[in-house]
């Protein structure tokens, strides 16, 4: 895991006048699970879909593999999209569509793999998240958990090199949240994929995190970088430390 | 060797075909992945035809970059040659390829769908289940008048309980928004009326009956209908999409939790507001319409303004006015009920909401054409 796959260098994020972030730089590195975590406004969201090439930044670049996705091309931005899959807060499974079509609909689009092919390796994602035989279900007929798990499963269609996850658990029950987190784990283990996953759930992202990255509203930048524990136990900065230390509030009333 | 290093995007392998300890064996070196899946499996497929070996082993020590998409075909071959009666063998697996392999769900490639595909039936089954739905559709609808018929006298006993603020809203949506593409399409209708008449009452010399034969046509049928149409176009889909959207969202149920009726709450104001207004668009239609021929009459047949006028008001009487505001008054309920009803019935995703839209349109001009026919031969023996 010594070898960055993406490059963000000086990004600034704005709206308007209003600045989200300036000047944010960091990098994902192959294979690693990096979180980022942050108060709702900070730009995490704002980040997540730069890094995935849907919004240009005001400055600054993205660089996948040497090359910066937005202002190299559009076939570098396409090649790069190819590369990396996306696991939305609410799945954005097509809803006119079957699990199976939803995941044939990339392989289909951007492979020259026969319908046999294309039938193994649809059977092959939904039993590595565990729907073997929902081929023919449609969203509608999915729990919450099912649905984000057949996300994963059209996100990982192509076999990318990084895969993205807006608000992972977000809406799960906890017995849920957590067959999730062990299927990211499984998932980064075995095909040595890199992940970047925006999240809030403490207890998830003491489980994944190989590194966490802290956004903060006021300093528009990243504030911390390190390993969620380090940070909880190591840090001076009364913002990570309230982070990462909070509990749940007891029931007051 | 890290076979999980990240390929780039031109991928290279080799596929080296040798011999040791009486097995073929198939050297595997470079990249192998989703985007070269077919030409290696073409290439293996064809290496293993030409040899035709009975002992096969195929060695991963100098693969660079495996993918699981690869990593199921070799898996597929093997498992062929295997009921060939082929010995395949896979050697030399790194760590990494080793558990790229061990998260192959094997189970799942042989486990059929738990619900069939959705199979097209014959025709006639499909002519039943259509008649079933139009059935269906006819008492969902006759229901929501029922219930929105309930909701209007609720409404008259309690006249507080109606959100004005949003009668006002959408008076203005379907009224205000509306006035500019109403007086374009009366207009235009009224040009046409006019210009095709004269052609042929030229013929005949009564080009005198134009401003007569535009205003009565505006005034009967052409206004309140070409009006409702439009209407049906622009307010009754957006009432269906905007209700459907709101189904989906669970704010329908949200409002339903609160205690609020929701065809009282989001219904009534809109088919109040309609009615309210397209009365005024028709006038407005019948207007534009009669200017549409004006223009034609002064520009095309030596008439004057004051001519055509005054032909024009002597032709129309104040019953054909007040039938017109009936018809437009109905017209205006049916596309507001139809479009709100279409909307509830909405049920999941935005297909759906797609799909009722539509619905809305069709079966509120449908309506419209059906209602406009029965007033005709009503108004004929009333009068």
């Amino acid at each position: 895991m010594d070898t960055d796959i993406i490059t963000v260098e000086n990004l600034t994020a704005r709206f308007g006048t209003n600045i989200v972030f300036e000047e944010v730089s960091f990098n994902v590195r192959k294979g690693e699970i990096l979180v980022i975590v942050g108060e709702s406004g900070c730009g995490k969201s704002t980040l997540l879909k730069m890094m995935i090439g849907l919004n240009r930044p005001v400055a600054g670049q993205i660089r996948f593999q040497g090359a910066d996705i937005f202002s190299s091309g559009e076939q570098i931005l396409g090649a790069y999209r190819k590369s990396i899959g996306v696991l939305f807060q609410s799945s954005a499974l097509l809803g006119s569509m079957t699990l199976r079509e939803n995941i044939e609909l990339p392989l289909g689009e951007y492979t020259d793999l026969s319908p046999e092919e294309i039938d193994r390796i649809i059977k092959m994602k939904l039993g590595m998240v565990n729907l073997a035989g929902y081929d023919h279900h449609y969203p509608s007929e999915l729990s919450g958990g099912m649905k984000k798990r057949a996300g994963i499963a059209r996100a990982m269609a192509l076999d990318p090199q990084v895969l993205f996850f807006d608000e992972l658990s977000a809406g799960l029950d906890p017995v849920t949240a957590v067959e999730l987190d062990d299927l990211i784990l499984k998932t980064n283990s075995a095909l040595g994929t890199s992940m970047v996953i925006v999240t809030h759930e403490l207890e998830s992202i003491y489980k994944i995190a190989h590194r966490v990255l802290m956004l903060d509203k006021q300093a528009r930048g990243i504030i911390a970088e390190g390993h969620p524990r380090e940070l909880k136990e190591r840090s001076t900065d009364p913002r990570v430390t309230n982070f990462f230390r909070r509990q749940k509030p007891e029931a007051s009333f | 060797m890290k076979v999980n290093m990240k390929a780039p995007y031109t991928k290279s392998y080799r596929v080296e075909v040798g011999s040791a300890e009486g097995r073929s064996v198939f050297g595997l070196s470079g990249d192998f992945s989703i985007s070269n899946l077919s030409a290696f499996t073409s290439e293996i497929d064809a290496r293993i035809r030409a040899i035709r070996p009975a002992f096969l082993t195929m060695d991963f020590s100098a693969i660079r970059y495996l993918d699981s998409a690869a990593a199921l075909a070799f898996l597929t071959i093997k498992k062929r040659e295997a009921q060939n009666g082929v010995d395949c063998a896979f050697v030399h697996l790194s760590n990494e390829a080793e558990r790229i392999f061990s998260v192959i769900p094997e189970a799942a490639l042989a486990q059929p769908p738990l619900k069939p595909q959705t199979e097209r039936h014959n025709v006639l089954i499909q002519i039943g289940q259509s008649s079933v739905h139009i059935a269906r559709d006819l008492m969902a609808f006759i229901t929501f008048i029922g219930e929105l018929i309930a909701a209007a006298v609720y409404t008259i006993r309690h006249p507080a309980s109606l959100r004005w603020k949003d009668v006002l809203f959408y008076m203005h949506r379907a009224g205000v928004d509306g006035l500019p593409i109403v007086a374009l399409i009366g207009l235009l209708t009224g040009l046409i009326i006019a210009f095709m008449s004269f052609l042929q009452l030229k013929q005949i010399g009564a080009n005198i009956y134009v401003p007569a034969l535009v205003s009565f046509a505006m005034v009967k049928e052409l206004g309140p209908l070409m009006t409702a149409i439009l209407v049906a176009g622009r307010s009754g889909s957006a009432y269906a999409a905007e209700i459907g959207t709101m189904v989906v969202n669970e704010e329908v149920d949200a409002l339903m939790t609160m205690g609020f009726n929701p065809i009282r709450f989001l219904a009534m104001p809109k088919v109040l507001a309609t009615i309210l207004v397209v009365p005024i668009l028709t006038i407005y239609s019948d207007f534009f319409g009669i200017l549409g021929g004006l223009i034609i009459g002064v520009t095309s047949l030596d008439l004057t303004v004051t001519t055509y006028v005054t032909q024009s008001v002597k032709t129309i009487k104040v019953f054909d006015v007040v039938t017109s505001l009936i018809k437009a008054s109905v017209f205006a309920a049916l596309i507001a009920a139809i479009g709100c009803q279409k909307g509830f019935q909405v049920r999941a995703g935005a297909q759906d909401v797609g799909k009722f839209t539509t619905s809305a349109v069709v079966t509120a001009i449908f309506m419209i054409v059906l209602t406009d026919s029965i007033f005709a031969i009503m108004f004929y023996y009333i009068k």
